[in-house]
This record gives C-alpha cells, structure tokens and sequence, in this order.
C-alpha cells in the first residue's frame, strides 16, 4: 500500500484545525460577553448579572482549556508537516505568529486564572478587568491569525528569493488585500455563532421552566446583538466575495462551479461539477443573479474555471456545496432574527413555544457555517499555500513518509475522538442545569468529587463588601 | 529599507535562550506536580496538588508556544530541520499535553470517569516531559542534512542517548515539581513531596552524570572543547557549582524549615545544565550543521519583531508575575477547581 504522505498531512492538517476553530468560534464570543456581564455587575451590582456570569464562565472553562490544548498542536503542525512552507515563509508570516503569541496567548493565560479563580482574592474591579483582558487577548489573537491566513491567500509586501519570501513592507504584508473583510467577517460569525448558542441554551431553559429570569434576559440581549450582526455578517460576506472575484478568480469560479467566462451570468444554485469534462450536470440556475450578486453589476464579467490551466484550479465540489451549506445557514438564522424580532414587538417572545424550540435547533448552526466558511475558502486555495506562488505539493516535509503521517494522524484523531466529544457533554451539562445561586453548583460539585461536605458558601467577600 | 547592517542573531540568541529557559522552569514544574500528582493516595490529596498549579498552569505552557515561535522567527531553517526531525516526539508531546490540559476540567466536571482522566493527568504529564527530553537528545545528537532539509528518517531521534535524557528530564522536571509542592503546600503532603523530591534528586544527579560523560563520548569536539587546555580550568567551575547545587538540594529537601531552597536549587541545577549544554553546542543551533547565523531569517523579520518583543516580554512578565502574587501562600481547598 502506497501511502501518500501530502495528502495524509492534508487531512492530518484539516482535521486538527477543523476541531480547534469550533472553540474560538465560541470562546471569542463568550469571553466578550462574560466581560460584558461582569461590567454590568460590576456597575450595577445586580446579582442577576452575577449568576448569569458564573454560569457562562463555569461553561467557558471548560471551552477555552480545550482551545489552548488543540492550539498548541497548531504551529507545531507547521513544522512537523508543512516543514518546506515554513522555511519558505517563515520571514513574512513568523512575526506574525510570534505576536499572537506576545500579545493575545500570554494575556489570555494569565487573566483568565485571575478570572476562573481570582473572585475572592482580587478587588471587584480588578476582576472585571481580568474579564476584559480575557476577551481582548481573543481578539488580538483573532487579528495576528487571521492577518497570517490572508496573507496565505493574498499575499503582499513581499519579494520572492529563490523560493523563499522576503519581506519588503510590513504594513502591506499584515493589512493584506483580502484581511479586512477576512477579519471583519470571521469575528463577526464568532459572535454570531455564539449568540446563537446562547439564545439556544436560553429558549430551552424557558421552556423548561428553569432560571426563567436570567434566561429571559439572556434571550433578549442576545438576540438584540443578533438582529444587528447576522445582516452585517451577510454584508462582510458579500463584500470578502468581491474582494475574492478580484484577488482569487480560481476560487471565486470554483465557489460557484462556474465553467465559463463570460457576463451576465447566471447564478448555480445548484450543481453536480465534472472536473474532468469541465462543466456541471443537474444545474439549477437562476439567470443574471451570478452577475448581480458576485459582481453587483448586472452585466458584470465572471471569470470561468476553463480560463485558467488545470493544475492551477481548485477542487470544485467542496468549496461550492460548502459555500452553499454556510449561505443556507446564514439565511435561517436571518429569518430566526427575524420572526424574533416580531414576535418581541407583539411582546410574545419568550412565550411562542415553537419559536423557543426553533431558536434550539439553530444554536449549533454557527459552527457549521464556520466550518462550511472555512472549507470554502481553504479548499478554494489549492493548490496553492501561498496563492499563485508556493503549492501545496512543494509545502509539505520531505523527510516524512506515509507511514509516518498515518500514525500520526490516527493518533490525533483518536485523542480528539476522546476529549472533544467529553467537553462537549460536560459543557452540555452545565447549559442544562442552567444559572443557579451563587455557591450552589459549588455545593454540588463538592459532593461529586468526594470532597469533604461544606456548608453552603456566603457570597464571596469582594460581593459582599460592594453592596454594603 | 534603511541600510542598517545589524547583526541581531546574538539578541535573538538571548530571546529565545531565555524563552525556552522560562518554559523548562514553568511548565517544568506544573508537569512534575503532574507526575507527583500519580503519587499522592488520596483524592483530597490529589485535589490540592492540582490546584496548586490550576490558575497558573496555562499561562506556563504558552511559553512552549512562544518558544517554538521565536524559533520559527528567529531560526526559521531550524526551525524547519528539527522539528520534522523529532516528528514523533512532538507527536506524542502534543497529545500527552492535549490529556493533561483538559484532566484539569474533565476530572472534577466528569465525576463518573474521574480515574480516566487523573490517570490523563499524570502519564500526559509523564509522557510529555519524557517526549520532550527525547527532544534534548536528539538535538544534542545532531542531525542528518541535506541543503535547507532534514534528511534523516523519523526513527533516528530514538535511540539509547534520548532514552536517557527522556529519563533524565522526568527526574528533573519532578524535582521542580517537588519544590513547588514544599513551598505551596504544608504537612503530610509537604512531607511526601521532600520525599519523593530525594528519589528525584538522586535520579537528577545520575543523569546530569551520565549525559556529561556520554556527550563528549559521543562527540569529538565537544570532548575538546571541554576537556582541552585551557578550557578544562575555564570550564571547571561548572561541574563544581553543580555539585554544590546537588549537596544544597539534598540537604534543603531534608530540612523542614526550608521551603524555597528545594525549588530555588532546583531551578539552579536547570540553568547550570543548560548552559553546560550550550557550552558544547555553541555556535551550533542545527547540530552539528548549522550556526546560529546560517539558520537566522531575514534581518527585517529579526528587527520587526525584536522591537515589538522588547517591549512585549517586560509587560507579559508583569502581569505574569501578578497573577502568580494574587495566588500566593499556600494552596487553599477553597481555590481553584471545586
């Protein structure tokens, strides 16, 4: 059996990064809110804002430890299989990296201990800040990550020297073409994703009759930020589509399995590509949207695939039905927005059953359309790492052979088939039990892990000092 | 581009020296609480040997990011040779990591399987400190070069030599462990970890004695460059303060009014070994292909991120060292995870 080592360290690569995405998908989001929280605690003194808090933090935990133990895997994938891309890049995207290191890693590790455990020890401001540092050092990672990966796909500032990348402008280099709307877009779907997580875990605990008052106001909240982000997220989306129609053509036409160059085109709603006869069967086509929506011009050029040599052009399938998937996806949580925003000016929202069991059918959807987001854009990129310039092919680590690479990825699948599926239900748990007294959960964890029996905690000193 | 020829490889030398040297010493010691943490007999026990690291342990194993990182910026032809060349090692690093990062979670929120995930919590501990000593070896050894690519198979880092130095890092790293628990805990676990602490320190001091005689065995100008005139008189001072390392370690450990000494000498011993090991290794950061200078990136990839890190690493050591004070004294059953 012939092993391919690039293709096994492709999907080695796919796989560990699939399941780290779903975490800062959620934990960028999460850190924000709970700061948000602790903010309105603090400034109020509302014990609501505290229950609420303590209840999403117990939930963060539990998300952010599984981010940091499969992000750390991230740049060692670099080096371990994609060992000919980081020498080759390593000038222009290394500083990069190192800074998201510098700047959000450190400052995320070190207040989110203040934050999970610093309650009682530090003064209440100090804790909030501890709270804003968390969801700030997110950010800051979201940014540098995200700058690295635009350059991957639309690379500037540079000068190429015998196969290796120079930098030339750093300004260039990070506020590459495409970042902006790379960037504006992918925090976006974060807090998009995560407001529909919460807006899910709120509708089932009203229905269910539990912590309806802190529910209520989660629901509210949450799906206020949403009616707000989800059209501003279709808007960056439309906008990253004509930022790619002018940087990425080959992804563009293969995103719509779009064969032939011309204008006025129609759009695929639906397709089955035939790479090796260039062109679609069973297509379903609307006329001159294609145009219209990729090019805002009805009379707009579209670029076909057959434009380009076939070694420059991207797999087809995926990037159009995951396109598609992420597109669906983002249209129900529109119209979820809107029937809750609707159903709040009849003042019936939190008391349309069918619209609260709706509204838990839609609260994973974010991670799909992150991960559909994700495969489109990456997928679109082959075969190149660094567009139009360095190939997948000649990235990958010469000294590996497919034998190694299949451990290697059945080792990892095998760890993340253990850990992910475990957070995830204890995660789950928490969501179920839903907000409660401050210090209760505490009491019952106490008995779970077997520790000694405690009395039920006061309210911790710094809270209690603050309302007095 | 302005002009400007600096030469900033010995400032990233320094960088990246001292950013690997703070992950040995931080993540050091939360990975041999880890180990100890197999030892202890009881959960309430076990409880607080892990929340003595619960709020600090994140924050210690960034330093293995930022390390690779400073590699991969700095070195970046190192970067790009060693790291497939130790493929497995880091493999089985990484997810060794991966159960010890989420044992801290999963053991006290996962109640029903709580023995899985305390058993993920020390051998991930375990496992990740003996991965990465074979990492050591492997570097000390050397590496087999083509051009800018490595050329060896994924097998040459096992070998007898990394299989001591796996070893040697457990030793150590529980050593670090151990003085970590004497400062942040008190009676009966203070006691165990003295103890455990000795048979640590005996496995530390015959193994910096077996790598110091073996490495200029295994290597002719590392032998000379020790053992040659005058460097022999130079360089003597090295075995000699660790030696008196090793006599002040074992004595603190016995000693019941010493708390800080254990992790204090312990830290010591690190240093002296490590820069004993640059010592033979110096100029060379692709043993024994390439120098420090052969295998830097680009000036304005050095410069570009030096000024941003000189100013970075004070500020993250700051509030670094904040959240260590907010969590000092001696660790409380009330604190961390309940």
């Amino acid at each position: 059996m012939d092993l391919d080592p690039l293709l096994l360290s492709r999907l080695q690569f796919a796989w560990v990064i699939a399941w780290h995405i779903l975490l800062p998908s959620f934990t960028v989001g999460l850190a924000s809110y709970i700061a948000l929280l602790e903010g309105l605690h603090f400034t109020t003194g509302r014990e609501i804002y505290l229950r609420i808090s303590s209840f999403w933090i117990k939930i963060f935990s539990v998300a952010f430890g599984m981010g940091v133990v499969s992000g750390i895997v991230m740049p060692f994938q670099f080096g371990t299989n994609w060992s000919r891309y980081s020498d080759a890049t390593a000038n222009v995207l290394s500083p990069l990296f190192a800074y998201e290191g510098l700047t959000a890693f450190f400052l995320e590790a070190a207040f989110l201990g203040v934050l999970l455990f610093g309650r009682k020890l530090v003064p209440p401001w100090a804790h909030f800040v501890a709270a804003l540092m968390v969801a700030f050092g997110t950010l800051l990672s979201s940014f540098w990550i995200l700058s690295a990966n635009s350059w991957m796909q639309t690379p500037a500032g540079y000068e190429l020297i015998d196969g290796r990348f120079f930098p030339r402008n750093w300004t260039e280099v990070i506020f590459n073409p495409s970042f902006p709307y790379r960037l504006g877009h992918n925090v976006v779907g974060f807090y998009v994703t995560t407001g529909f997580v919460v807006v899910g875990v709120a509708a089932w605990l009203i229905r269910r009759g539990r912590a309806v008052a802190e529910a209520s106001h989660m629901l509210s909240v949450s799906l206020w930020l949403l009616t707000a982000l989800v059209p501003l997220q279709i808007l960056l989306g439309d906008l990253h589509g004509l930022n790619t129609l002018e940087h990425q053509p080959e992804k563009l036409a293969a995103i719509e399995a779009h064969w032939e160059t011309g204008n006025r085109v129609p759009l695929n709603l639906f397709a089955i590509p035939d790479e090796e006869n260039e062109t679609n069967r069973y297509e379903v086509q609307v006329p001159l949207l294609g145009s219209l929506i990729l090019t805002h011009d009805v009379n707009g050029t579209v670029r076909g695939l057959k434009e380009f040599p076939r070694e420059n052009r991207p797999p087809v399938a995926i990037p159009f039905f995951a396109f598609r998937i992420m597109v669906g996806i983002g249209l129900i949580m529109l119209a979820t927005v809107m029937i809750g925003l609707w159903l709040r000016w009849k003042g019936r929202l939190v008391t349309t059953a069918w619209f609260l069991r709706t509204c838990e059918w839609v609260a994973p959807l974010g991670f799909v359309a992150v991960l559909a987001g994700w495969t489109t854009t990456e997928v679109g990129r082959q075969p190149w790492t660094v567009y139009g310039l360095l190939r997948t092919a000649d990235s990958v680590s010469p000294s590996l052979t497919g034998t190694d690479v299949l451990i290697s990825l059945l080792g990892y699948m095998a760890a993340y088939l253990v850990i992910f599926p475990a957070g995830i239900l204890i995660m789950a748990r928490f969501m179920r039990k839903g907000p409660g007294p401050v210090g209760e959960d505490e009491v019952e964890e106490t008995i779970e892990s077997r520790r000694p029996d405690r009395p039920v905690r006061a309210l911790p000193r710094a809270e209690e000092a603050h309302r007095t | 581009m302005n002009a400007l020829v600096l030469d900033l490889v010995p400032l990233w030398t320094l960088i990246l020296g001292v950013g690997v040297c703070f992950y040995v010493i931080l993540d050091g010691f939360d990975l041999g609480v880890g180990m100890l943490f197999g030892f202890q007999p009881d959960t309430d026990s076990r409880n607080l040997v892990m929340n003595s690291i619960a709020p600090i342990w994140d924050g210690n194993e960034t330093w293995l990011v930022l390390g690779g990182l400073a590699l991969l910026a700095a070195f970046p032809l190192a970067f790009a040779i060693i790291i497939p060349a130790v493929y497995f090692p880091i493999l089985i690093m990484l997810l060794a990591l991966i159960f010890r990062g989420v044992a801290f979670e999963y053991r006290f929120r996962d109640a029903e399987h709580k023995t899985f995930w305390d058993h993920g919590f020390t051998w991930g501990s375990a496992i990740a400190t003996f991965a990465q000593g074979m990492v050591l070896g492997a570097f000390i050894q050397g590496f087999e070069v083509e051009g800018r690519h490595f050329a060896g198979s994924s097998w040459d880092f096992f070998t007898p030599f990394s299989l001591l130095t796996g070893a040697a890092l457990v030793f150590g790293y529980s050593l670090l462990g151990a003085g970590w628990l004497i400062m942040k805990t008190e009676g009966e676990l203070q006691q165990r970890a003295r103890r455990l602490g000795r048979w640590c320190f005996l496995g530390v001091f015959a193994s910096i004695g077996l790598v110091s005689i073996w490495t200029p065995l295994m290597n002719a100008d590392i032998a000379t460059r020790w053992f040659s005139w005058p460097n022999i008189f130079l360089l003597a001072p090295v075995p000699v303060i660790t030696a008196l390392l090793g006599w002040i370690e074992w004595r603190s450990l016995g000693n019941p009014n010493s708390e800080f000494a254990p992790f204090l000498t312990a830290i010591g011993l690190f240093l002296i070994s490590y820069i004993g090991i640059g010592i033979s290794l110096w100029p060379m950061i692709v043993p024994h292909s390439y120098t420090l200078w052969e295998a830097a990136s680009a000036e304005s990839t050095q410069a570009f991120l030096a000024v941003g890190t000189m100013f970075l690493l004070p500020v993250i050591l700051m509030y670094t060292g904040w959240s260590y004070w907010v969590f000092r004294g001696k660790v409380r059953s009330d604190l961390g995870y309940h």
